[in-house]
């Protein structure tokens, strides 16, 4: 703290005695206002746009509301209709599908990085043709895909070769959502891939040398010395994933709207489409359902911030 | 080196390699190869089925010319970057302050504030969406592009604060005593010592949110509702309604809107995964 004891004290003239009171107390207090001046315009902004959102739906969820005429205080029957609700189950079952098949993303990528972790010519360049889909807007795969599914797009011949004719997987109620998550998977594949990417990049050199010389080869090599180390990586890419798999949304827009019958909603869907759209404006009812997805979210969250704060205090 | 180098594999295995590997991304790109395949179609061609096949027409450039005609393709691009850019500005700048703030100072509520910037940022969209939506009508800002790039900023600088918090951490912190000993003030301490320093990680945090912000979907369909204003995500999604079968169309705006990303991405690669993957070496 040797800064604080060098503000001269002396030789001030009494003439600029205010002045210099004025700039003494910002000098004294300089290091414990500077951070929250630096700290205001974010957290106001976040505050306002993130977190008092976040309480007044919890709110909202108690109401029965269109957004317009005056809310009615209605506690928690917007819940214990949600207990009764067809579609709400259904869209949960899909949420724990993706949750489910999404989790294939992180083995796949971590294949996919073995494989091109090696230094060929042009290899730099495949890389980042693998990693493409993920830079593209889900809006775009979601187009793309939609048009590989439809039996007179670019799947059509393949499909008839099966015997599949006009087989359409986003119309079958039962087949539709894998068709989504499958779009889905694959910019998450790429982000994962890229993360093993740089955990294999960041390996200890030497622990692999005395490992091969102590006989370990292929996957014992693996199991026991790269896993271990790629573990940083791989704790991100499952915080990803999971966030990835709950935040469905862009991709059942496009691709089918829910349907058909409802076979392909999500939380995130179904929220939107209960309170925002030509099924009608059920604000309570729609935070109900985003007060659930909330909860689901929030273990995960709170689990990764228990991990950071277990660095942290390591760090200090 | 994990796995052992292809180069000290007997020549079998090297030759299959090669052979695997631009397999390998042939398959991995397919659905990308269908969709730029048929962008360069005629309406004769997709009427007769030739998806795979050498296209008979090479339309490209007409398609798109199609695309800016008979759309409002230009005014969705041109909004587009009318949201990124001041959201990547606002989120970056904001961000250098709070991650400055909490990297560098140490004060109670420090990792409290930290820790809330990181929930927030992995909270689900739909818990915010009937607020943020009100309370953008409320200030008058409903469709308009101030009013997405507002809330955008302010959901960004969740993640760019762990992201400049970290990264500044990392800065050798004798740096600033010592600028603090010759009588720096602190927002000289700021300005002339930790905004050079953090240019690789601004770099990096605009690359990503240029990404991100261009791809979002979800906040244009809640705050956005007329053409004016809509960004080409939102514009895609309401041209494949009318479109869903003119496949060649669909497919040379879809291309349309994936080009600033991609290019973002090429341009600035390797800050585009240091940013990514930042988080890889703490967690």
């Amino acid at each position: 703290m040797g800064w604080f004891s060098t503000t001269p004290f002396l030789n001030v003239p009494n003439s600029t005695q205010i002045t210099y009171r004025k700039s003494s107390w910002w000098k004294l207090n300089q290091q414990r206002l500077t951070p929250w001046i630096f700290l205001f315009p974010g957290l106001l902004l976040f505050l306002v746009y993130v977190i008092w959102p976040i309480f007044n739906s919890l709110y909202i969820s108690l109401l029965q509301w269109d957004g317009l005429s005056p809310a009615i205080y209605v506690g928690l029957s917007n819940y214990i209709e949600l207990l009764d609700d067809e579609y709400f189950y259904i869209s949960l079952m899909n949420n724990l599908k993706w949750l489910i098949l999404f989790m294939l993303a992180v083995p796949i990528g971590l294949g996919l990085a073995i494989f091109l972790n090696q230094t060929i010519f042009g290899i730099r360049l495949i890389k980042s043709l693998f990693f493409f889909p993920f830079v593209i807007s889900q809006v775009v795969i979601g187009i793309i895909f939609s048009w590989f599914y439809n039996p007179r797009g670019v799947i059509g011949p393949f499909l008839d070769k099966l015997g599949l004719s006009n087989y359409a997987i986003l119309a079958d109620e039962n087949f539709a959502t894998y068709g989504i998550i499958f779009a889905g998977i694959y910019p998450q594949i790429a982000y994962c891939m890229i993360l093993y990417l740089t955990g294999l990049n960041n390996l200890n050199t030497d622990q692999i040398e005395a490992g091969r010389m102590d006989g370990a080869k292929g996957f014992s090599l693996f199991k026991n010395i790269i896993l271990p180390q790629l573990k940083p990586a791989t704790f991100l890419a499952i915080v990803v994933t999971v966030i990835g798999s709950l935040r469905s949304f862009d991709m059942v827009a496009i691709m089918t709207q829910g349907g058909p019958y409802g076979s392909t909603n999500v939380l995130a869907y179904y929220m939107f489409e209960t309170a925002l759209s030509e099924y009608g404006y059920r604000m309570g009812y729609g935070s109900a359902i985003a007060a659930v997805l909330f909860t689901i979210m929030m273990f995960y969250i709170l689990f990764f911030i228990y991990r950071m704060y277990q660095s942290e205090k390591k760090g200090l | 080196m994990f796995p052992i180098p292809i180069q000290k594999r007997p020549l079998i295995n090297r030759i299959s390699y090669k052979i695997l590997v631009p397999v390998s991304l042939f398959v991995w790109l397919i659905p990308l190869i269908g969709i730029m395949l048929t962008s360069i179609r005629g309406l004769g061609d997709i009427t007769a089925g030739n998806y795979w096949g050498i296209p008979s027409e090479f339309l490209l450039f007409s398609n798109i010319k199609d695309v800016f005609q008979n759309t409002p393709m230009l005014s969705y691009i041109i909004n587009s970057f009318k949201i990124t850019i001041p959201t990547v500005i606002g989120a970056v700048a904001i961000s250098c302050m709070t991650g400055f703030a909490l990297a560098s100072y140490k004060f109670k509520a420090n990792l409290f504030i930290f820790f809330t910037f990181i929930a927030g940022n992995f909270v689900p969209f739909q818990i915010l969406m009937i607020p943020v939506r009100d309370l953008t009508f409320q200030m008058g800002l409903y469709d308009t592009v101030t009013g997405l790039v507002l809330f955008h900023v302010a959901f960004q600088t969740g993640f760019c604060t762990l992201f400049m918090r970290n990264f500044i951490k990392a800065l050798p912190n004798e740096l600033f005593e010592a600028a603090r000993i010759d009588g720096t003030s602190e927002f000289n301490i700021f300005l002339k010592i930790v905004v050079p320093l953090t240019r690789p990680a601004i770099a990096a945090l605009s690359v990503l949110i240029f990404t991100f912000i261009w791809n979002d979907f979800f906040w244009a369909t809640v705050l956005i509702q007329g053409q004016h204003a809509m960004p080409i995500t939102a514009g895609l999604k309401s041209l494949n309604g009318q479109w869903v079968t003119v496949y060649h169309l669909l497919s040379a705006g879809s291309i349309i809107a994936a080009v600033p990303p991609v290019i973002m991405f090429f341009l600035m690669q390797k800050h585009f995964i240091a940013g990514l993957t930042l988080g890889a070496s703490k967690g």
